[in-house]
């Protein structure tokens, strides 16, 4: 398995560290119920069979994080995209 | 079919040494017999192992006697064969599509051959489970992820027992056709496909060559993956689901065979009294909201870390 660093070009799955589904969003902390977002956050996972939104973090190269999208039962690497920033905490009214 | 030859995990330095004689002494309590031996006692049993390593030395091995190794396809045979004795319906090549629910409750499964309805629901569905609970609107603290394992070419008799590695996630154990059986860690990506990459192959094969030189020449000859429940914890789960009717155990991570007969039994306690066994008890889907983990690793909700 390779996957296309935007900065280093193709590099080798063992270059790379994974760490999981790319979906976290993170709730606001002052909205009613967050604990419970929180935790479905934090601990539950959709886990498909297929596409998969995931992020890896390229720590034996230019150590970007890495939004990729893979298909988990194939392998086959359909989209990479720079991590970014996570999407800011939603702002208190 | 049951070959209890010893399981050995050696340990490598002061901290491991300690920890393994806790984890031995939790085993005596529960009646399993546990021996803790030094270097000169590893390597009365295996001369063969690589005692000048330099940066994993052999200090020791937590040595249980009456562990060993079972012919796993044929226990599963044993208990088909039981059930089917017993009026159990055994339906192969038969998948299940989805989950029939009436009033919030399931009250049955729709399959590729047809609708089954039943009381009770259960889910033992290993890799998977993320699938079939979708079916329920469920989601879960699992991820699924590949774990290789590896099997060498034949040769005369040559590790005794089991061997676990204590500086990387390593085993080894030898078939009585003289296969070496051998593997290491998950490829650590989420994975469906039931075949891992080179990468892993090589990082087992490197812990091979450390505990073993003599492993180098031996020619694997067989590789596979599975699919493992990885769980947020890295413990199993047994337990009722939100979903009336519905029961699920599951997150055994690549624990599995070995557990498969108590659990198995735990969740028919479960499935028939609706109350969970007292040995499996913590292993509630709610204890991930309630701060119950039972984190072994202590390495948090990261599945492939477990």
């Amino acid at each position: 398995m390779r996957i296309q660093c935007p900065f280093c070009g193709e590099r080798d799955l063992s270059e790379f560290s994974y760490r999981g589904d790319a979906g976290f969003k993170r709730p606001d902390a002052a909205a009613p119920g967050a604990g419970g977002r929180f935790f479905e956050e934090v601990y539950l996972r959709v886990n498909p069979a297929g596409a998969h939104d995931e992020l890896w973090y390229h720590v034996f190269g230019c150590r970007s994080w890495l939004k990729v999208t893979r298909n988990t039962r194939t392998h086959e690497i359909l989209a990479v995209a720079p991590g970014g920033a996570l999407d800011p905490p939603a702002s208190r009214s | 079919m049951v070959s209890q030859r010893g399981v050995l995990n050696l340990y490598h330095s002061d901290a491991q040494r300690d920890a393994y004689a806790r984890r031995g002494n939790g085993m005596m309590l529960h009646g399993v017999d546990a021996e803790l031996l030094d270097a000169a006692g590893v390597r009365r049993m295996l001369p063969f192992l690589d005692f000048d390593n330099a940066r994993f030395p052999i200090q020791g091995g937590l040595l249980q006697r009456r562990g060993g190794t079972a012919r796993h396809d044929a226990v599963v045979w044993g208990y088909a064969r039981a059930a089917s004795g017993r009026g159990v319906d055994i339906i192969q090549n038969c998948e299940v599509t989805g989950l029939i629910r009436e009033a919030g409750r399931v009250t049955g499964v729709e399959t590729t051959r047809g609708s089954i309805r039943a009381q009770k629901v259960g889910l033992a569905v290993a890799g998977n489970t993320s699938r079939v609970a979708a079916m329920a609107d469920l989601k879960l603290p699992i991820e699924s992820h590949v774990l290789q394992a590896f099997v060498s070419e034949a040769i005369k008799p040559f590790i005794p027992g089991v061997l676990t590695f204590g500086a990387g996630h390593f085993y080894i154990s030898q078939s009585d056709k003289g296969s070496l059986v051998f593997g290491g860690d998950l490829d650590g990506y989420n994975s469906y496909a039931q075949r891992g990459n080179l990468p892993t192959v090589e990082d087992v094969c490197e812990g091979g060559m450390a505990l073993m030189p003599a492993l180098g020449r031996v020619r694997v000859l067989r590789s596979w993956g599975g699919i493992m429940d990885m769980s947020m914890d890295g413990s199993p789960i047994i337990d009722h689901t939100p979903v009336p009717g519905l029961y699920l155990n599951a997150g055994w991570c690549y624990g599995g065979f070995k557990a498969t007969p108590a659990s198995g039994f735990c969740f028919a306690h479960l499935l028939a009294r609706d109350e969970p066994h007292e040995v499996a008890r913590a292993y509630r889907l709610d204890r991930f909201a309630m701060g119950h983990l039972i984190d072994e690793r202590g390495v948090g909700p990261q599945p492939n870390l477990h």
